[in-house]
């Protein structure tokens, strides 16, 4: 009877909210490390006047600035983005609205995740030291 | 002292939606809630409607909100609520009538999760021994009467009535981490689905809910982790 709805929902036969889950964890340890690095490099080291195309050309000239500036945009981004599918799963209850709602955002994550990504690869300087 | 209980009450055969009625009553301030719920129902209005077993905080029948907290009425003194003290069905559940709501659903998902040893290896010539330390591990989760005041005070329980509720993940969290059951993949099985513990969004109500003390978002992460450390 009752129990059915639980005993025999059918089953996701995946881990995907445990990862999702565990996901959160990480990314959110390693996103309060990064985000203070940055802060600290980009707002008290320097200052916001003395940060300009050349600033961030001369930080892109290493390989390291462009993973570390990556991985931020890859985690703030997938946390956030995980984060609202949450929401939405909670707040959402008519399906068409669900599957609407979530479209939108996986599109919208999805469109920035790779527009931020090809600026970080693809980026090369012009005129520096101008 | 008088006080005055403000009670949401529903009579399916007459109410189309839930009403107020207001009643003062005469009580000692060291009386319990209930006390001044009988008083009302033993000499002001019969149809009052609303459970209770036991009388004494065990048995669990007589959660109910008291001044927007899930508390039960036979725990709670009239000198700690004040004098108009409003009191309300549970959270969540479907109203049979005033006070009284219908449980099949916590109970379907109490059943889910198992609630009994598993072993089925041979009994031996004596108990199943246990050390104290390892009786230790899940004592706190023991001492769940099933009142259902976590589940109905859970806000991931409320949009979405699937969740399994915390309630039925402290019965499991009592039989997981038991050394002397055989139970845990089956019942991390059917925690691990979608309206399983990933639900719980660490909100803490169920913690300040519960009458017996039991920490129950702990065990909830506890659970979590169980299932992570069984995956990975």
């Amino acid at each position: 009877m009752t129990e059915r709805v639980y005993a025999g929902r059918p089953r996701p036969g995946n881990n995907f909210e445990l990862y999702s889950w565990f996901f959160m964890r990480i990314s959110g340890l390693l996103l309060i490390l990064l985000v203070i690095g940055h802060m600290v490099i980009m707002h008290i080291i320097n200052n916001v006047d003395v940060i300009d195309y050349d600033f961030v050309a001369a930080r892109w000239a290493s390989i390291g600035w462009r993973a570390y500036d990556w991985l931020l945009l890859f985690l703030a981004l997938l946390h956030g983005a995980n984060g609202v599918r949450v929401v939405i799963d909670d707040y959402v209850r008519r399906k068409g609205w669900k599957v609407f709602t979530v479209a939108v955002l996986y599109t919208f994550t999805f469109i920035l995740l790779i527009l931020g990504s090809l600026v970080i690869i693809t980026f090369e300087p012009i005129g520096m030291g101008s | 002292m008088k006080v005055e209980l403000r009670i949401k009450r529903f009579d399916p055969e007459k109410d189309q939606k839930p009403r107020w009625a207001d009643y003062q009553v005469e009580v000692e301030p060291t009386d319990r809630l209930l006390d001044a719920l009988h008083y009302v129902k033993w000499y002001q209005d019969g149809s009052l409607t609303f459970r209770r077993s036991c009388a004494h905080g065990i048995c669990g029948s007589d959660c109910m909100l008291i001044n927007g907290v899930n508390r039960l009425a036979c725990k709670v003194l009239v000198k700690d609520l004040g004098r108009r003290i409003t009191v309300e069905p549970m959270r969540g559940y479907p109203v049979v009538k005033d006070l009284v709501v219908d449980m099949e659903k916590f109970f379907a998902a109490y059943r889910a999760v198992k609630p009994y040893l598993i072993n089925d290896e041979p009994a031996g010539p004596r108990e199943r021994l246990q050390s104290p330390a390892e009786r230790e591990r899940y004592d706190d989760t023991t001492k769940c009467i099933l009142c259902g005041a976590c589940t109905t005070s859970c806000p991931s329980f409320w949009a979405n009535d699937d969740y399994i509720g915390p309630a039925a993940i402290v019965q499991a969290h009592r039989f997981i981490f038991d050394s002397r059951d055989r139970g845990a993949a089956e019942r991390l099985e059917v925690l691990n689905q979608r309206e399983g513990v990933w639900r719980c969004r660490t909100i803490f109500n169920c913690t300040d809910a519960c009458p017996r003390d039991i920490e129950v978002t702990r065990a909830i992460q506890e659970v979590k982790r169980a299932i992570l450390f069984q995956r990975i």
